[in-house]
C-alpha cells in the first residue's frame, strides 16, 4: 500500500517534469515539422544559466524566495536569446529540406551547444539545492516527500494550461492551429508564416528552458545532462503522438508511472521500461496515441 | 574501363597498399587505419539504407551487438579464434537484424529513424543494468589467437594478424556491396527513395528490398562492431550502443556521401584523423568543430565528400 501511494506521487512528479520538457518539443514539431535534437541543449542551457544564477544570488544576503522568479527569468532569457538565433540565423534557410535532414541540422546544433556550455561555464559541477530546501519536506501517509518536488505538478498544470488556452482560447493561437493543420492554406489567407515559426520556436525554446530551469535544483548540473534527456523527450513526445499537446501530457504519465513503478519495485528496469513503451506505441500505433497519420505521396 | 570496373581495380589496389605498408607505419597509425575501417564498415552499412532514403539513428544497436557478441564469445564461451569471434559478433547481429526487419520494413522517414533509436535504447537499457557484464563499466576482451596462432606478448595489440583480417572483411564485404548496389535489388533503393508507390505498382516488392537493406546494414554494422572490439579489447554500453554513437556513425555518413563504396572509409579516416587531432590539441571544442562541420556538409556539400571527387571526375572528362 505504501509502495503504491510512493509510486502514484512519484509518478505524477515525474511525469510532471516530463511534461515540461516535452511539451515545447512537441510544438515546434507540429508547428514546423522539425524534431528538435537542440532542445536538450535548451534544457541544459536552461538548467546551467539558472544554477549559475542562483549560485550567485545566495553570496548576496537579498530575500532567498526570490531565487524562484531566478530561474524564471533565466528560463526567459536564455530562450529568447537561443531560440532567436537559431531559427532566425540557422533554421529558416533549411524549410525545404526533409525532415530527417532537420533532424540532424539541429543536432549540429546540439553538439556545438555542447562545447558552448563548456567552454562558458567549465566542465565542473553546480548544486543550486537552495531553492529545494527552502520549502522543507512534507509527510504524506507517513512518506516523506519535498514540497519543491509536488511544486513541480503546480508547474506542469500552468505550463500546460496556459499553452491549451493560448492556442485554443487567443487570436495568435488560432491562427497558429491554422498553421498546423495546412501551412500553404494558412499562407495565401495571409497569416505570416515565418513570424509564426519563429515565435513558436522561442516559445518552445522557453519551456526546454524552463523545464532545465526548474530541474537544477534536483540534480547536480554537470556537462552531459542534455544528451540524456533529449532521448527521453523523445520517448515521451512519440508515445504521445509528435506534435500533440494532450499526447505529451499522457506520453509524460505513461513514462512517468512506468518509471516510477520500476524505480520501486525492480530498479534494474528503469532505462528499459520508458524505451520498451516506446517500442511498444510505435509498433502498434505508429504515430503515437494521438498523433495524426500522414498520407503517402505519390 | 568502365566506372565500375575502376571501383574493384581501386579497392584492390587499396587493399593491396594498405597491407604492404603496415610494416613501415607506426603503431599509432595502424590502429588508426583500422579504427576507421572498422568503423567505416558500420557506416558502409547506413550507406545501404540512406540509398533507399531511410536514415537510423539506432545503429548502434548492431554494432553493439556485433561488439558484445565478440566479446561475450571470449570471454563466457571461451573461445579464442579472431574469425570465430567476430562471426559470432555477425551472426548475433544479423539474428537481430533479421527478426526487427519484419517490424521496421513498415516505418519511414523519422519513425524509421525513432523506432531504431527506441531498438538500441531498449539494449542499452538492458547493458547498463547486466552486472555480469560489467554494466556501464563493460568488460576486457582477450587477446584472441588466429588458426591457432597467438600473438606473442611482445607484438602490440593491433598485430599484423588483426590488422590484416580487418582489411580483408572490409575489402570482401566493400566488394559485395557494391556489386549488391550495381545489381537490380540494389538500384531498387534509389527508385525507393525517389517514389516508393511507383516501385510497387513496377511489380517490385518494396517492403522486401527494404528488409534486404536493412539486414545488409545490420550484417555490416555487427562486423564493424566485432572489428572495433577486437581492437580495443574492451567493451562498454555507452561506447557501442548508445544514441551518442549512433549519431556519430550518422555523421560520418553524411560527411561521406553515398556515392560510392568507398566514400564510408574515406569519411570515416577523416573523422578519425581529425579526432585524433582535436581531441589533442582542443579537447574544449571538438563537439563544436562536428557540428559546424556537420552544417556546413549539408547546406553546401548535400552528396557528401565523395561529390568533391566526382566534380573532379567530370571536370576531367569534360577536358
Amino acid at each position: 500500500m505504501l509502495s503504491f501511494v510512493a509510486i502514484l506521487i512519484d509518478g505524477v512528479v515525474y511525469a510532471s517534469w516530463l511534461f515540461v520538457i516535452g511539451i515545447g518539443l512537441t510544438l515546434i514539431y507540429g508547428v514546423m515539422n522539425i524534431l528538435n535534437v537542440a532542445h536538450g541543449s535548451l534544457y541544459a542551457l536552461g538548467a546551467y544559466s539558472a544554477a549559475w544564477l542562483i549560485g550567485q544570488y545566495f553570496l548576496l544576503d537579498y530575500p532567498a524566495a526570490a531565487s524562484y522568479l531566478l530561474i524564471l527569468i533565466a528560463a526567459v532569457a536564455i530562450g529568447v536569446i537561443f531560440g532567436f538565433i537559431i531559427e532566425r540565423g540557422l533554421l529558416r534557410f533549411m524549410y525545404d529540406r526533409d525532415e530527417v535532414v532537420m533532424v540532424l541540422v539541429t543536432y549540429a546544433v546540439f553538439l556545438i551547444l555542447e562545447d558552448v556550455m563548456k567552454l562558458t561555464w567549465g566542465v565542473e559541477s553546480y548544486m543550486p539545492y537552495q531553492p529545494r530546501y527552502l520549502l522543507g519536506n512534507i509527510s504524506i501517509m507517513g512518506l516523506p516527500f519535498v514540497v519543491y518536488d509536488l511544486c513541480l505538478v503546480l508547474l506542469a498544470l500552468v505550463v500546460g494550461i496556459s499553452v491549451w488556452l493560448g492556442l485554443n482560447r487567443t487570436r495568435p493561437g488560432k491562427l497558429l492551429i491554422a498553421v498546423i493543420y495546412d501551412r500553404e492554406l494558412a499562407l495565401t489567407i495571409g497569416i505570416n508564416v515565418g513570424r509564426v515559426f519563429t515565435i513558436t520556436f522561442v516559445i518552445g525554446s522557453i519551456l526546454g528552458a524552463l523545464g532545465g530551469g526548474f530541474t537544477a535544483p534536483l540534480i547536480s548540473v554537470s556537462p552531459g545532462i542534455g544528451i540524456e534527456i533529449i532521448v527521453l523527450a523523445f520517448a515521451v513526445v512519440v508515445i504521445g503522438g509528435l506534435g500533440s499537446i494532450e499526447g505529451a501530457a499522457v506520453g509524460a504519465l505513461i513514462v512517468g508511472f512506468g518509471r516510477a513503478a520500476a524505480v520501486h519495485l525492480l530498479p534494474q528496469a528503469e532505462l528499459f521500461v520508458v524505451f520498451g513503451v516506446m517500442t511498444l506505441v510505435l509498433l502498434i500505433r505508429p504515430h503515437g496515441l494521438f498523433g495524426r497519420a500522414v498520407l503517402r505521396k505519390i | 574501363m568502365t566506372h565500375q570496373n575502376r571501383t574493384v581495380w581501386c579497392l584492390t589496389i587499396a587493399l593491396i597498399l594498405l597491407v604492404a605498408v603496415q610494416p613501415v607505419l607506426p603503431g599509432w597509425a595502424v590502429n588508426m587505419i583500422a579504427m576507421s575501417l572498422s568503423n567505416g564498415l558500420v557506416v558502409l552499412g547506413l550507406m545501404v539504407i540512406m540509398r533507399a532514403g531511410l536514415v537510423s539513428f539506432g545503429h548502434g544497436l548492431y554494432f553493439g551487438l556485433g561488439g558484445y557478441g565478440t566479446a561475450l564469445g571470449a570471454v563466457f564461451l571461451g573461445i579464442t579464434d579472431a574469425f570465430v569471434l567476430v562471426l559470432l559478433g555477425i551472426i548475433a547481429s544479423t539474428f537481430v537484424g533479421f527478426v526487427l526487419s519484419f517490424m521496421i520494413a513498415r516505418y519511414r522517414g523519422i519513425f524509421f529513424a525513432l523506432l531504431n533509436l527506441a531498438f538500441s535504447m531498449l539494449l542499452f537499457g538492458i547493458l547498463v543494468n547486466s552486472i555480469v557484464l560489467g554494466s556501464t563499466d563493460g568488460f576486457s576482451v582477450p587477446v584472441p589467437s588466429y588458426f591457432g596462432y597467438v600473438p606473442s606478448s611482445a607484438e602490440t595489440r593491433v598485430s599484423f594478424l588483426l590488422y590484416g583480417m580487418i582489411c580483408l572483411l572490409v575489402y570482401v564485404s566493400t566488394l559485395a556491396v557494391h556489386r549488391y548496389l550495381n545489381s537490380t535489388m540494389g538500384y531498387i533503393g534509389e527508385a525507393i527513395r525517389e517514389n516508393e508507390v511507383r516501385v510497387d505498382y513496377l511489380g517490385a516488392s518494396v517492403k522486401q528490398a527494404i528488409m534486404v537493406k536493412y539486414i545488409i546494414s545490420a550484417i555490416l554494422a555487427g562486423m564493424g562492431g566485432a572489428c572495433t572490439v577486437l581492437l580495443i579489447g574492451h567493451v562498454t554500453p555507452e561506447d557501442t550502443v548508445y544514441w551518442t554513437r549512433s549519431g556519430e556513425f550518422v555523421f560520418v555518413a553524411i560527411l561521406s556521401g553515398t556515392g560510392n563504396v568507398a566514400a564510408p572509409f574515406i569519411g570515416s579516416a577523416m573523422f578519425e584523423l581529425v579526432r585524433t587531432y582535436a581531441l589533442q590539441y582542443a579537447p574544449e571544442v571538438w563537439q563544436m568543430l562536428l557540428g559546424a562541420t556537420l552544417l556546413l556538409v549539408i547546406m553546401f556539400l548535400p552528396s557528401g565528400l565523395w561529390s568533391l571527387i566526382r566534380s573532379h571526375d567530370r571536370k576531367r572528362e569534360q577536358t
